[in-house]
């Protein structure tokens, strides 16, 4: 395992938050439009296991997908030119906050039908062990597949488990235990609460804390190890709690201010601060350097975003086809 | 030439791109160890090794995924989805997924993956004996091909293997024995082109895969009675190609459509609804269109003949074009 540089993790999770924080501003001021789901207070988990990844692996998750972006260090300008629906987006403007997208960067993007995108990592994973046995190329690489604990109740989430167990392929599964699927609580969608235990006749898994990045991270290296060994896939539950509503529209009536307000302490961004603080890494000094850094770099794509163009009409009828006839 | 059967076309085409290009690889249901549902592979899994063909268990959706994950980290599948009934399961892939992935990345990624989809009955009642051409000629982001001769079936089969954008191949079990002659080397026909396959004065016959031998067998006996029909194959049903279908239509100014499909809504009612607005000055008589019955697909073997299209029943909607008879049809 490379080493944890626990400043760079403090500050790419401020850069998430900061980022969401100024999506609900824009979001308010109607300058995005959609849906748009927030990762407020997940972050430790994306930064945590995406930072285990090396370049040649690979990332697929659904439409929560801000903040796994941010943390694989896709840009923030093209990300927040994506959200304004402008040319310069990740997506030219056609995916908007659920698609974003860098094939550079093996994101092989954020995908809006709950469940079905894990069958598409399951088929990235298929195609590189393809090309070690058939094609003879030497790629390593590793898919890890983000999904939420909402999405492990259907049909496609166990053609996913199943296939990648049968085939033994190099994936890691990583859901986000929010306790929420939408609206409806843990327990009310599901009778296995404890999710990794549903993809343990077919792999080795386990329940972690997703609030702790330094835990994250360990537990996912130890599963991508796991997976490029070619001891085939691996399941990771991450514990952690969504700070925001389940997208900017949400009234919330599922849960009260004081459910949120007793979870705060758990915040996954104020738990990595102490920890800094307490081990010395970190100064308030520092801390505000950081901040204010991070704060910049947001308000530049924002900056960068308002000035872009709106893509042109023609834009509609390109990308149909890789071929049109 | 070689005179041929549609299988046979098929898989001299599939063996062909599998020999070429090492990317290309089979993925199904019994495509290995029953080596092959229909026979269009068989013997596959000796020529080529269990891993460019490989069994999938029954989970469409699954091995549709599987596909198209693999279409873009750069392989070739070919899913064969064993019938269009079970592909149903697999049409969140295909419609949410293939079909959307390289436009909502803003062309990121590209999909180049083969669907396979056999339709077909014969005494199997109403979940195994049904067309969704339609449902997948709708979708913007897909092609969607279908065949009516050998000569097409190999040329289309290796224009859609190679590809860059997801291609629904509609074959039919019906159409596998049908004869015709194809060359023995390799080639392709070009997707998005509709075919004039004869020329005729009196009325054009619009069809496609399955129903196009049967066009041809009820256009000669049209000759035998005196009247001179012109066959358009559509071949490809999405992105359709009317130039050949007006261009007839102008000649004769009549036409009968010829799908096997529920009637209403289907592919046959696109076609039907160009010619009204593309062809309007041309229009001499109603347009008809022939295709199942209505209801859905009963076991018994005379209820099941009197529902499904015969060349018969185009004999009689052209005949009924030609004496300006209006259609009605029967929803219950
Ligand atoms: C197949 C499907 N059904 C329903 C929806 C609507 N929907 C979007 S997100 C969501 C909740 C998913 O919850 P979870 O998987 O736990 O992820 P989270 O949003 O908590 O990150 C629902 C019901 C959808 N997008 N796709």
């Amino acid at each position: 395992m490379d080493k944890q540089d626990l400043l760079a993790d403090y500050r790419t999770m401020l850069l998430i938050r900061s980022f969401e924080e100024h999506c609900q501003q824009q979001y308010t001021r109607a300058r995005i439009g959609g849906f748009l789901h927030l990762y407020v207070g997940q972050e430790a988990v994306a930064v945590g296991a995406i930072g285990a990844l090396k370049p040649q692996d690979h990332l697929v998750t659904h439409y929560r997908d801000h903040g796994h972006a941010l943390a694989r260090g896709l840009d923030p300008q093209p990300l927040m030119a994506e959200l304004f629906g402008r040319q310069t987006g990740t997506s030219k403007g056609k995916g908007g906050s659920m698609h974003f997208a860098d094939d550079a960067k093996h994101f092989w993007g954020g995908y809006a039908i709950v469940g079905a995108h894990l069958l598409l990592a399951v088929g990235i994973a298929y195609g590189i062990q393809y090309k070690r046995e058939v094609l003879g190329q030497d790629d390593d690489g590793v898919v890890m597949c983000f999904f939420g604990d909402g999405a492990t109740n259907g049909g496609e989430f166990y053609e996913a488990i199943s296939l990648a167990a049968l085939y033994k392929l190099p994936i890691v599964f990583l859901c986000e235990n929010n306790e929420f699927a939408m609206g409806t609580p843990l327990s009310v969608h599901t009778a296995v609460t404890e999710i990794h235990k549903k993809a343990s006749p077919f792999m080795p898994g386990e329940r972690i804390n997703g609030n702790d990045v330094v835990e994250v991270r360990e537990k996912a290296s130890a599963a991508i190890e796991h997976a490029r060994s070619g001891q085939g896939p691996y399941f990771i539950e991450a514990m952690t709690y969504r700070l925001r509503g389940h997208s900017a529209a949400d009234p919330q009536m599922y849960r009260t201010r004081e459910d949120i307000a007793a979870r705060r302490s758990n915040d996954p961004i104020e738990l990595l601060k102490q920890k800094l603080l307490d081990e010395g890494l970190l100064d308030n000094k520092k801390a505000k350097k950081i901040e204010s850094e991070v704060e910049k770099e947001v308000e530049a794509a924002v900056k960068f975003a308002e000035e872009s163009p709106a893509p042109e009409l023609s834009e509609a009828w390109d990308d149909i086809y890789a071929q049109p006839l | 030439m070689p005179v041929i059967t549609f299988m046979e076309a098929l898989r001299q085409a599939l063996r062909d791109a599998m020999h070429a290009d090492e990317r290309v690889f089979i993925i199904g249901e019994d495509v290995v160890h029953y080596d092959s549902a229909y026979g269009v592979t068989k013997g596959f899994v000796k020529e080529f090794g269990d891993k460019r063909i490989r069994d999938m268990p029954i989970a469409e959706a699954g091995y549709a995924g599987l596909g198209i994950g693999a279409a873009m980290n750069g392989l070739r599948p070919v899913v064969e989805m064993m019938t269009t009934n079970f592909a149903l399961l697999a049409l969140d892939m295909i419609v949410n997924h293939a079909a959307k992935i390289h436009y909502m990345f803003g062309g990121q990624f590209t999909v180049p993956i083969v669907f396979r989809l056999p339709n077909g009955y014969g005494q199997l009642s109403a979940t195994h004996s049904q067309a969704f051409d339609n449902y997948y000629a709708y979708i913007p982001g897909l092609k969607v091909v279908a065949p009516g001769t050998p000569y097409d079936a190999k040329g289309m089969m290796r224009a859609a293997i190679e590809d860059p954008d997801p291609v629904i191949f509609i074959e039919h079990t019906g159409i596998y024995s049908v004869k015709g002659e194809v060359p023995e080397e390799s080639y392709t026909v070009p997707i998005g082109k509709s075919n004039l396959l004869r020329d005729g004065k009196d009325v054009t016959i619009v069809c496609y895969g399955r129903m196009t031998p049967m066009v041809q067998q009820a256009a000669e006996k049209l000759a035998e009675e005196g009247i001179d029909a012109a066959i358009v194959d559509l071949r490809t049903l999405r992105p359709l190609d009317m130039e050949p279908v007006i261009e007839s239509f102008r000649k004769t100014n009549r036409a009968v459509i010829a799908t096997e499909e529920w009637t209403s809504v289907g592919v046959g009612a696109e076609i039907a609804a160009r010619l009204y607005t593309e062809g309007f000055d041309y229009i001499d008589a109603p347009i008809w269109r022939v295709g199942f019955d209505e209801v859905p697909m009963p076991y018994a073997k005379n209820l099941e003949t009197a529902v499904v299209p015969h060349p018969e029943s185009v004999i009689d909607a052209v005949k009924q074009v030609l004496a300006g008879k209006t259609q009605r049809i029967r929803q219950q």
